[in-house]
């Protein structure tokens, strides 16, 4: 691999950048590997990052049947935070943000984590409850976070209507340590050091059937052909589904359209990323300029990736009560992508009933930021059978009514 | 220079001058001016800035796919960046500034990166800014968010002047794009009968056709279309809006339409945009097509011109762009614009054509003394922010033996590509065209319906049909299919006749020359706006961004807000090359809405400030406000957390409503309340599967508290249910639950029991409730009574705690509940709605001597807690279970079914080490924090601290002097008298001392007299 420094770049430029090598190898699949990864999105590629980092499994491919890194880890908003109340997402997305603070020079490839700050804003007593709570969690989870009042809100966030008639803003909390970075490149930089490892990247590659024996995975059948191996990850968001049916097990997954937009790029006008969910929206400003805003799931499940308008409207009409000033910005572009929702909209990490086959999936609205400590934590458990990392998120948990639910914060009030 | 041509213009009025400004500078215009032809006709060449490089941009085309033209607009609070100068409409007072430059538009800092562009290739920034790693923060970002973005952003603290609407339209036949070929499809759909809405995004009517000449039925194009116009003006089932685009295509039929109103005239009164929901049974895209610039060194300096925008600033706007003018092709239909210009009296000094061969406007061409030199390219375009000097070589090699030639335009033209967006926007399909070198809509595959049948059909050049006689017979065909398809019987009427010009094939030629060398290819822009040039994505496909979607990330081609409108195809192009593959292979990113973006304000609509939601009030809501309420928002209501007396705070006030309640009387504005009538035969049954409790056996008359659970078992509502008659019950819940129950209830009467004889109304709005509480509750009542010489016995025996009745009190209608939620002598009494405030103030009137006073959320809060009632919301959170709150008594055993009983028989639901309702007391008699939690030994395997419960709600309470909280516990019911630590957010650590969650009345005497 050949490092990425800004003398290279002026290097290459003096031969007009013809020197400049494949970010990740295109071979075919060989026969056999040690591990097989299907899905070469963020959390695919991280788990295979870290079996060869972490565990020397360097013997690995990394199946996806369209391009890496072409579904959620591209659609997303961006966000990294970790100022999560339960103990086991705090642990997960806490080990994920403190991993992505280094990403850039463990991978040698600018991922542009910007830890610029986030706030959820309370706009009701019952959030500021919440958020209460959450704080008081935080601090013995090992979390960074504090509440913040109106006025700090302001200094953070000058275009921010704190007296919207209709829901003040009441404070926040505030993850000075969360932030955004750049989603593509946190693909294509895991991609490029697996590449590097030696591990096999095999794009527009469908997997189309597991094969087992005496309940144990053996292989996978791809329309590349049959490709054997010894341990089988499942990565795959939106079709777990289907894979899993292939596996022969089920899963409690629902899969739902979630909605993002974008503005026209203007000059930086908003430095943190803010959080309303009262009013059901958020906002960062990406380092293009563009205001990046998401909204809602659709209420009906679907595989589109088109979502429908009127959760568009909802939350733009929030956004405009919230930052008056984007009234007259324009919408860009909106997307959708498939989000794979569990019953208590925490993620699955776990072995399956086959043996050596594992999954990770679920991950709902909020993959994105999870990436790093999911894959760190799935190579631990693919690797060791074990991990405290995603111990709490087996399967086994919707058996037994373990649940970790975060949606807390949508109570009610007398 | 480019300058106003003498004659000409059809759309402006040369006796009505415009003035405005640009940068300051005040220039003049004509009505019917867009921004964009009147700085042109100020030869105002350049008009701003490039994203990347800072370099010079001036005007390269004349509608919606303009990626150079944008300014800032306007002023104040009426200020909005990144207007498309092409298709703002020109107005008296215009203010228009230019974008991403500092200090000024001629004289840039930012360009200092054209002259490192080399070290600036496509995704260089993913190579460096790497060490050190707090430089990325501090350093690196902050540098390029300031020289990113484009327009500058609104003030802080702006808010829009203008007002926004939504418009709905239903209609058979919506016709997207009011050119020739809208027309007359709306024109052929129409006959049918079938209703037809035709959206137009410009201000006219006819498209290019005008500009591009010919005759329909042996008359001119504008006389045709203006015909066409007016017959369907007068047609009763014809809408048609100008100025409003289609802007997105989503599933069922369902389109945005974006209308501008008041854009061009703004201070006019009325909304500025309207944007339109319309569902339509067939949708009719007749959008048009796009020109495609060519790829040439310097294609991208301020003078280098779309050749179908150079005519249509001549023909519409009698602009001239410039006075020695080269055209280069791959086709004839820039010929047109070279005819045009010369006609119109322009020095036309050669066509550049990279084919061998022209059709016969070549020779007509020729026959006006233009130069045609086929084979030929242009090697490089010279000059920095206009055009110099071009350099012409042949189109074969690498762009050596060039021949310069002084000239101040150019006119480029690659060919067209249909306006493909709205067929795709819900899953259309593309087709490649190999004759005509672009993508064009697969009839076979187009966005399907609920019915499984395609509802969207593309017409004219949309369709891929380029010359004037195809486009009509194509539109003619497309407006009846769509009548047909939405139900109608199309008429058999003539089809016009378009004029056919003989032209010669074009060639698709995506660079030039055809192997420009390196120093070239670095200097040709695909993406005007973003700066990627053809070397970017050449670079992109060698690192192994092979996918069109990594290419378009890593280069950024196609994500300005063109949207890739003029770069998408040339890249593809350049891309399937490096790749040494095929276009429709490599395949299109995706095509999203909207068209071209659309204001964040029409979006959000009507609903702003006071009524961006509704605020729901109760019948006494102006009451309270007039009485010092201080408010809270539940849900979309606002109730009274406490009423403020001058000179009290908040705290005080809420101190002194526990004690008058406790001591004398309080009143509680109940009303929020969720009440919801279910009834019908299989009304108990159904109950009893909602309520954890038997709800079946409740006796008509009778209360009984009840809880629900989700299917996972856990808590998720509260309140008292009344069984009203045989068939009826009355279910009160939660303030914020009552939508969500009433749908919790519908959906499982809908999926699950829907053969069930039951129905659920929410009647909330439809009672007000006031809570009369306190040692002299009965007393106020009795004396309504009395003062009204009757009503309903309320004493002890003649009604019951948890029983209700319906009657008269005083002089009101009302139904009486006895029912206590603060441990105190309590009745719940409804009223209808109308007579809520006249209930309200007879029992302020008649309880003065009883010492009244009203009493907000946080006292009722606090009533609840000093009695240990729990509170949904509080000491629930949705991972809670009537059994870690000693709810037991409350899960009916007898029931064969409820939700969440299968639920509670998981594992996890009966372990032992769940955390479980206490009362808490800090040891000092201080109120404890609020989500506080308790902290046992250690650390997990994760490092965290080892918890052991929390505080799920906490006050101090005035009546027993000192702060009260409940909370859950690990083991806490066998605890009891133990210290626990809660470590506070501010560093202090709280001791308190589990304890009984009841703190007052232990034994409930109060209520029970």
């Amino acid at each position: 691999m050949k490092h990425y420094s800004a003398f290279a770049v002026a290097r290459e430029a003096l031969r007009y950048h013809t020197g400049w090598e494949r970010a990740w190898r295109s071979p075919e699949p060989k026969k056999r590997y040690d591990v097989i990864i299907i899905g070469a999105g963020g959390h695919g590629l991280a788990t295979a990052y870290y079996l060869g980092k972490n565990y020397g499994i360097q013997n690995v491919a990394v199946i996806e049947k369209g391009w890496l890194g072409g579904g959620n880890t591209g659609r997303n908003t961006t966000i990294i935070r970790s100022n999560y109340l339960q103990d086991p997402s705090a642990a997960i997305y806490e080990k994920a943000r403190g991993l992505y603070e280094d990403l850039s020079q463990d991978l040698n490839y600018n991922i542009m984590f910007s830890p610029r700050g986030v706030i959820m804003l309370a706009q009701t007593q019952h959030e500021i409850r919440g958020y209460q709570r959450t704080a008081h969690a935080n601090a013995l989870q090992g979390v960074k976070t504090e509440w913040i009042g109106p006025e700090r809100v302001k200094e953070l966030v000058p275009i921010i209507n704190l007296d919207g008639p209709r829901y003040p803003v009441l404070g926040g909390l505030w993850q000075e340590r969360g932030g955004t970075a750049r989603h593509d490149a946190v693909a294509w930089g895991y991609a490029r050091a697996c590449s590097a490892m030696g591990m096999d990247i095999i794009q527009q590659c469908e997997v189309t059937g597991v094969r087992s024996q005496d309940g144990r995975v053996v292989g996978v059948d791809t329309t590349k052909g049959a490709i054997d191996c010894d341990k089988l990850g499942i990565v795959v968001a939106g079709h777990s589904g289907q894979l899993a049916e292939m596996a022969g097990f089920r899963l409690p997954l629902e899969a739902v359209a979630l909605q993002a937009l974008v503005s026209e790029p203007i000059k930086p006008c908003m430095d943190v990323v803010v959080m309303a969910n009262t009013v059901h929206g958020y906002m960062s400003q990406s380092d293009k300029g563009e205001m990046v805003i998401g909204g809602g799931t659709d209420g009906f499940n679907n595989f589109t990736q088109r979502g429908s308008f009127h959760h568009i409207e909802e939350t733009v009409r929030a956004l405009v009560e919230t930052f008056p000033m984007i009234s007259r910005l324009k919408m860009l572009r909106q997307w959708g992508g498939i989000v794979d929702m569990t019953g208590d909209r925490s993620p699955i990490l776990s072995k399956t009933p086959l043996g050596g086959c594992f999954i990770n999936c679920g991950w709902g609205t909020g993959g994105f930021k999870a990436i790093p400590g999911s894959g760190w934590g799935m190579a631990q458990l693919m690797a060791t059978g074990h991990s405290p990392l995603t111990e709490a998120f087996s399967l086994d948990r919707f058996k037994e009514g373990r649940f970790i639910d975060e949606s807390v914060a949508a109570g009610v009030a007398h | 220079m480019s300058t106003r041509l003498a004659k000409q213009g059809r759309l402006i009025d040369r006796s009505k001058k415009v003035t405005f400004t640009f940068n300051g500078t005040s220039m003049q215009g004509y009505e019917g001016d867009t921004l964009a032809s009147a700085l042109l006709a100020n030869d105002q060449m350049m008009v701003g800035r490039s994203f990347k490089y800072h370099r010079p941009r001036g005007v390269v085309a004349s509608g919606a796919e303009e990626p150079n033209a944008l300014v800032g607009l306007g002023q104040g609070n009426r200020f909005e960046p990144n207007q498309r100068a092409t298709t703002t409409e020109l107005f008296n007072g215009l203010t228009a500034i230019s974008q991403n430059h500092w200090p000024s538009l001629e004289h840039d800092i930012g360009a200092v990166n054209t002259a490192f562009a080399r070290f600036l290739p496509a995704g260089f920034y993913y190579k460096t800014f790497i060490h050190p790693k707090p430089f990325w923060k501090h350093v690196y970002e902050p540098f390029i968010r300031q020289s990113a973005g484009l327009g500058k952003a609104p003030d802080k603290d702006s808010r829009d002047a203008d007002t926004y609407e939504h418009f709905y339209a239903f209609t058979d036949v919506l016709v997207i794009g009011g050119g020739v070929a809208g027309l007359q499809a709306a024109k052929a759909a129409a006959a049918s009968g079938a209703k037809v809405l035709l959206i137009e995004q410009s201000a006219y009517w006819g498209g290019r056709a005008p500009v591009d000449g010919g005759t329909v039925n042996d008359e001119p194009v504008d006389k045709f279309v203006e015909q066409l116009v007016s017959e369907l003006e007068t047609m009763d089932n014809v809408s048609m809006r100008s100025r409003c685009m289609g802007a997105g295509v989503y599933d069922h039929g369902y389109v945005l339409g974006y209308e501008r109103l008041t854009d061009h005239t703004p201070g006019v009164q009325g909304p500025r945009h309207r944007l339109w929901r319309i569902r339509a049974k067939q949708i009719v895209t007749a959008t048009g097509a796009i020109e495609r610039p060519l790829s040439f060194a310097g294609n991208d300096v301020p003078g280098v011109m779309l050749a179908s925008a150079m005519r249509d600033y001549a023909v519409n706007w009698g602009v001239n762009p410039g006075e020695r003018v080269i055209v280069a092709t791959n086709n004839d239909d820039a010929y047109r614009t070279a005819i045009t210009l010369k006609q119109a009296g322009v020095d036309v000094l050669r066509i550049v054509d990279a084919r061998a061969t022209a059709g016969p406007l070549a020779e007509e061409a020729r026959q006006l003394g233009i130069r045609v030199d086929p084979g030929k390219a242009i090697a490089k375009v010279k000059g920095g922010k206009r055009v110099k000097k071009v350099a012409i070589c042949n189109q074969e090699g690498v762009g050596g033996a060039r021949e310069e030639v002084e000239a101040d335009a150019v006119a480029m033209s690659g060919g067209w590509s249909p306006v493909v967006h709205m067929w795709s926007h819900c899953g259309g399909k593309l087709t490649w065209d190999d004759a005509n070198a672009f993508f064009r809509p697969d009839p076979s595959r187009p966005p399907l319906g609920a019915n499984g049948e395609g509802f969207v059909l593309a017409a004219g050049a949309s369709n891929g049909a380029l010359v004037l006689g195809d486009v009509l017979t194509d539109a003619h065909a497309v407006g009846k299919a769509a009548a047909k398809a939405a139900g109608f019987k199309p008429k058999n009427i003539k089809a016009p006749v378009g004029e056919t010009t003989a032209e010669a094939p074009m060639e698709a030629v995506w660079l030039m020359p055809a192997n420009a060398e390196i120093q070239l290819r670095m200097k040709s822009w695909l993406d005007f706006q973003n700066d990627v040039k053809v070397s970017d994505v050449q670079l992109a496909a060698r690192e192994g961004y092979e996918s069109v979607e990594h290419t378009k990330r890593y280069t950024t081609l196609g994500m300005a807000t063109d949207q890739g409108k003029l770069s998408n195809i040339n890249g593809l192009a350049i891309l399937a090359d490096a790749l040494e593959s095929e276009i429709p292979k490599v395949g299109t990113t995706t095509f999203r809405p909207p068209y071209t973006p659309i204001s964040m304000g029409a979006i959000g609509g009507e609903a702003r400030g006071e009524v961006f939601q509704p605020i729901r009030q109760t019948p006494m809501h102006n009451w309270h406000d007039r009485n010092g309420a201080d408010w809270e928002p539940v849900g979309h209501w606002r109730r009274t957390y406490a009423y403020v007396r001058p000179g009290e705070s908040v705290h005080d006030a809420v101190n002194r409503e526990v004690k008058n309640t406790r001591d004398n009387l309080g009143l509680l504005d109940a009303s929020t309340l969720g009440k919801l009538i279910v009834k019908g035969p299989d009304a108990g049954k159904f109950l009893d599967i909602m309520y954890t409790n038997m709800m079946s056996t409740l006796i008509v008359g009778k209360c009984r508290y009840g809880l629900m659970c989700s299917e996972n078992g856990f808590l998720i509502d509260d309140g008292v249910v009344a069984r009203i008659d045989k068939d009826t019950w009355l279910c009160h819940t939660t303030t914020g639950g009552a939508e969500r129950i009433h749908g919790h209830m519908e959906e499982w009467l809908q999926t699950e029991w829907w053969d069930w004889k039951v129905y659920v109304a929410n009647v909330t709005e439809q009672y007000a409730q006031v809570a009369v509480v306190g040692p002299n509750a009965r007393k106020v009542l009795e004396k309504l009574n009395a003062q009204a010489g009757g009503g309903m016995d309320l004493s002890k025996e003649a009604l019951p705690f948890m029983e209700w009745r319906d009657g008269k009190i005083g002089e009101f209608d009302a139904r009486a509940y006895r029912i206590s939620f603060s441990g105190e002598l309590s009745y719940e009494i409804a009223v209808p709605a109308s007579q809520g405030q006249a209930f309200w103030d007879a029992l302020f009137e008649a309880g003065q001597e009883f010492g009244v006073m009203p009493y907000g959320t946080e006292c009722l809060h606090i009533l609840r807690a000093e009695k240990g009632f729990i509170m949904i919301g509080d000491e629930t959170d949705g991972t809670v279970i009537p059994q870690d709150l000693g709810l037991h008594w409350a899960l009916s055993k007898k029931k064969e079914d409820y939700l969440g009983k299968r639920a509670h028989s998981r594992s996890h639901m009966a372990d032992p080490e769940r955390w479980k309702l206490v009362g808490l007391e800090t040891v000092d008699g201080s109120v404890l924090p609020d989500g506080a939690y308790a902290v046992g030994e250690g650390v997990n395997a994760n490092g965290q601290r080892n918890m052991i419960g929390r505080v799920t709600s906490t006050y101090f309470s005035a009546n027993l002097g000192k702060g009260i909280a409940m909370g859950l516990i690990k083991h806490g019911p066998d605890r009891m008298g133990e210290i626990v630590e809660f470590p506070g957010t501010d560093g202090k650590t709280y001791k308190a001392k589990i304890v009984d969650p009841i703190f007052f009345d232990k034994d409930g005497e109060k209520q029970n007299v």
